[in-house]
């Protein structure tokens, strides 16, 4: 007879895996991959393909020669860095810098902590960060839509709708002889406006968005929490001045709103686990964002304010508990 | 939209391949091994010797305590003896064997098919009836039925809820039985809300069951007091907490039993057995088994006499399949790997499930990539991710804290992770050294 296979129940499985999910991930990133190829052409094709590369390629060498341990670069986490990580520079960055910062993103952000499932901070931002900050001159050079088509470093570059804003509040400017100088809501939802190569074209996220919602990868809560946070603080100051804070659809449709909304704070491994929680982080990244967009210094705030929600996960999943069954004892008649 | 649960769940793919099949009767087994301890409480003793003639029905084994049950003989014959054998634990336990000779009952039992809709017993009656019968959850969790019956002082029952959800995949034998036995089963119906003294019963049945729905929605209205709830269909909606929340929305508090809120829950299976106790004087000694799985050839319900060994009905449904890698007692979240299917079938088996080779193995285990899913389908509100490392980390205070006893052991979480950990294999280890902590500090 045949020797019967003896384990504890459950004795099927969804068929769910962490490769399904990743490349699940990386498939809601396409529409927005081609929206970026065809804004900024040449330049966004070698800035995608050099960054998934070289994050690929430093995962499997810290792992070969570093760590010694089994190779992950299969399961599409490295790969998604990378991707994600070429959304959130200009396309016209040299390739040495993103190297620089996949090298950053794959070995600090990742490796260090002990791979794909500890890492505390979004691997991809830690990488962005450390380049704006490193390179400031660099990551804040963004081409212009189109005309960039067949460009890459020789791109003709000029400012993202954030920083004409900024620029012009700073200067005494209103808001709204501003907005007459930006690319209007429709441009801005379909993505024509200079910005980095994968956070323009707000339509293109959310196409994702609403894949990655169908096929269960993430659920509604952060993307949620984070847009209707910062239309909220950003409607309430919009309306104590119109003339000093921009509306939230500027808001929302400038600069990473979308793309950190739908694709960066969602990141499984630096983001709470329970349903409250994913509000609260959402709900602080909004504000922190709008925080740094109004009244600090530079013009944009979305990655700095996912990595400090980040370093608040551990408290959030500490504290805010899932709702538990039988916690609020129902009285209803039956 | 249809009622179900309100706290996670999943869905896992149904595969009834049994559906529809009538219940077939086995032949009786030419030797039976009937358990001692096939419920949950104190094993019974035995009140049979070797060499004892016994006739179906009669008592061999009586319950030695208030959460006890009494054992009856499956068959006639000659006790053989009284010894350990290996049961579906896979542990070696007292078991009675009797070698049948012939099909003799006890001459109590009244065996005719006629329907007896008129209940006589009263509530007290009924409880002793059913005490004395031996029954048992027949759902799987062979908890003793008189026990949920006997509603404690200073509390009351409200209202009675059948589980006709079968809600594991693969498994007919409650479906089937709804089917063939539904008068039987509104008879038992009348029967409980009389001994529990509630004017109302909700039987609830998962919503793929349409035939089910309809035919004991048109029994119903001959019968008083009952109405059919058709729910969505979810898993562990079978289970006494999720199926009270889904019918009437009431959620019992953490370490309460369903009284608390007002609800005694029982098995449509369960609930025929205390009809053929109460009113034609059957002990339980037989109940219906699914036989299923992919490669089997003749997915089957039968009914068996407690006692049968499994390669029986296994061989009445079309013989073990080549590729068998894995023999389930149960269904597939909540079932029990069997290591030989030489053990009996006993109160609680609702179901053999043979699994082919290439689905008994499970999927490499990978680094939890916090994706949050165990969290979002645990019907408990649990937190499994975290309750699998502090049971591996041996953190037991911060276990109990996280609300580990809850823990239903559904498998949802397992079922969901997509790196394939295995989660419930560290909860159940968890949950049994906290359970440990928790008497020895009453104590």
């Amino acid at each position: 007879m045949n020797r019967l296979t003896v384990s504890p129940s459950p004795h099927v499985h969804s068929g769910d895996s962490v490769k399904k999910n990743m490349y699940g991930v990386i498939i809601a990133l396409v529409p927005a991959l081609a929206a970026s190829l065809y804004y900024f052409g040449l330049g966004a094709a070698i800035v995608t393909i050099t960054a998934v590369v070289s994050c690929v390629f430093f995962e499997w060498a810290i792992q070969k020669y570093l760590l010694k341990n089994d190779s992950t670069i299969m399961d599409g986490s490295a790969a998604l860095t990378g991707l994600l990580l070429a959304f959130n520079m200009p396309s016209n960055l040299p390739i040495w810098i993103i190297i620089i910062g996949s090298l950053v993103a794959i070995g600090i952000g990742k490796m260090s902590f002990g791979g794909l499932g500890n890492n505390p901070f979004n691997p991809a931002l830690v990488g962005r960060v450390f380049l704006l900050i490193s390179f400031p001159v660099q990551m804040t050079l963004w081409p212009k839509p189109i005309v960039s088509q067949a460009h890459y470093l020789d791109a003709e570059t000029g400012a993202t709708p954030l920083s004409v804003m900024k620029e012009g509040l700073a200067n005494g400017e209103t808001v709204s002889t501003m907005m007459s100088k930006i690319p209007s809501y429709t441009e801005l939802f379909f993505g024509n406006s200079g910005g980095s190569a994968g956070e323009i074209a707000a339509a293109a996220l959310l196409i994702g968005l609403i894949f990655m919602l169908i096929r269960k990868i993430i659920t509604w809560h952060i993307p949620v929490a984070i847009i209707g946070s910062i239309a909220v603080f950003t409607g309430i100051l919009h309306l104590v001045n119109p003339e000093v804070y921009a509306g939230p659809l500027f808001h929302l449709l400038t600069g990473g709103v979308m793309l950190g909304a739908i694709f960066m704070a969602t990141d499984y491994v630096s983001s709470p686990m329970a349903n409250k929680g994913m509000i609260i982080y959402g709900i602080g990244i909004g504000v922190i964002t709008v925080v740094i967009r109004v009244f600090g210094a530079y013009p944009e705030g979305v990655s700095f304010a996912i990595l400090i929600m980040n370093g608040f996960v551990p408290l959030i999943d500490k504290y805010v508990k899932p709702k538990r069954f039988g916690e609020v004892v129902k009285t209803a008649k039956a | 939209m249809l009622k179900t649960f309100s706290l996670g769940g999943v869905h896992p793919a149904e595969n009834k391949f049994s559906a529809g099949q009538k219940i077939e009767v086995l032949p009786v087994p030419e030797q039976v091994s009937v358990p001692i301890a096939q419920h949950i409480g104190a094993p019974s003793e035995p009140v049979v010797a070797k060499g004892d003639e016994v006739k179906v029905g009669q008592l061999i084994a009586k319950s030695t305590g208030f959460v006890s049950a009494n054992i009856h003989s499956p068959v006639s014959g000659k006790v053989f003896k009284i010894d350990d054998i290996i049961d579906a634990s896979g542990y070696k336990r007292k078991a009675i064997i009797i070698k049948t000779e012939g099909d003799e009952w006890d001459e109590s039992i009244d065996r005719s098919e006629d329907l007896i809709t008129e209940v006589t017993a009263s509530p007290e009656e009924i409880i002793k009836k059913v005490g004395e019968a031996g029954i048992v959850g027949l759902g799987g969790a062979t908890f003793p039925a008189h026990v949920k019956l006997s509603v404690p002082p200073g509390k009351t029952c409200e209202v009675l809820i059948l589980n006709g959800v079968e809600c594991e995949p693969y498994l007919t034998a409650d479906h089937q039985l709804m089917m063939e036995k539904g008068d039987e089963i509104m008879v038992g119906t009348q029967i409980l809300m009389k001994a529990l003294k509630v004017e109302k019963a909700i039987i609830g049945i998962e919503n793929n069951k349409p035939d089910a729905i309809k035919h004991m929605s048109e029994l119903a209205g001959k019968y008083p007091g009952i109405t059919i709830q058709p729910l969505k269909v979810q898993y562990p909606q079978g289970g006494e907490k999720q199926l009270i929340d889904a019918c009437i929305g009431r959620q019992i508090p953490s370490g309460k039993l369903p009284i608390e809120v007002g609800a005694v829950v029982q098995n449509v299976g369960t609930t025929l057995a205390v009809y053929e106790a109460v009113q034609k004087n059957k002990p339980l000694f037989e109940r219906v088994v699914t036989v299923t799985g992919k490669s089997v050839s003749k997915p089957s319900n039968f009914l068996a006499r407690v006692g049968t060994p499994l390669n029986q009905l296994i061989d009445a449904a079309g013989g073990l399949p080549e590729d068998t890698g894995k023999v389930i007692g149960g269904g597939p979240m909540m079932g029990k790997a069997l290591s030989s299917t030489e053990v009996p079938i006993t109160k609680g088996s609702s179901g053999i499930l043979i699994m082919p080779d290439e689905m008994a193995k499970r999927g490499k285990t990978e680094a939890c990539i916090r994706c949050s899913k165990c969290v979002s389908v645990c019907p408990m509100g649990l937190s499994p991710y975290l309750l699998m490392t502090v049971s591996d980390k041996a953190i037991w205070d911060r276990a109990e804290e996280e609300k580990i006893m809850d823990c239903i052991e559904c498998g949802s979480c397992s079922f969901t992770c997509p790196a394939n950990r295995p989660l419930l294999d560290y909860i159940r280890l968890g949950k049994g050294k906290v359970g440990q902590i928790m008497r020895s500090r009453t104590k």
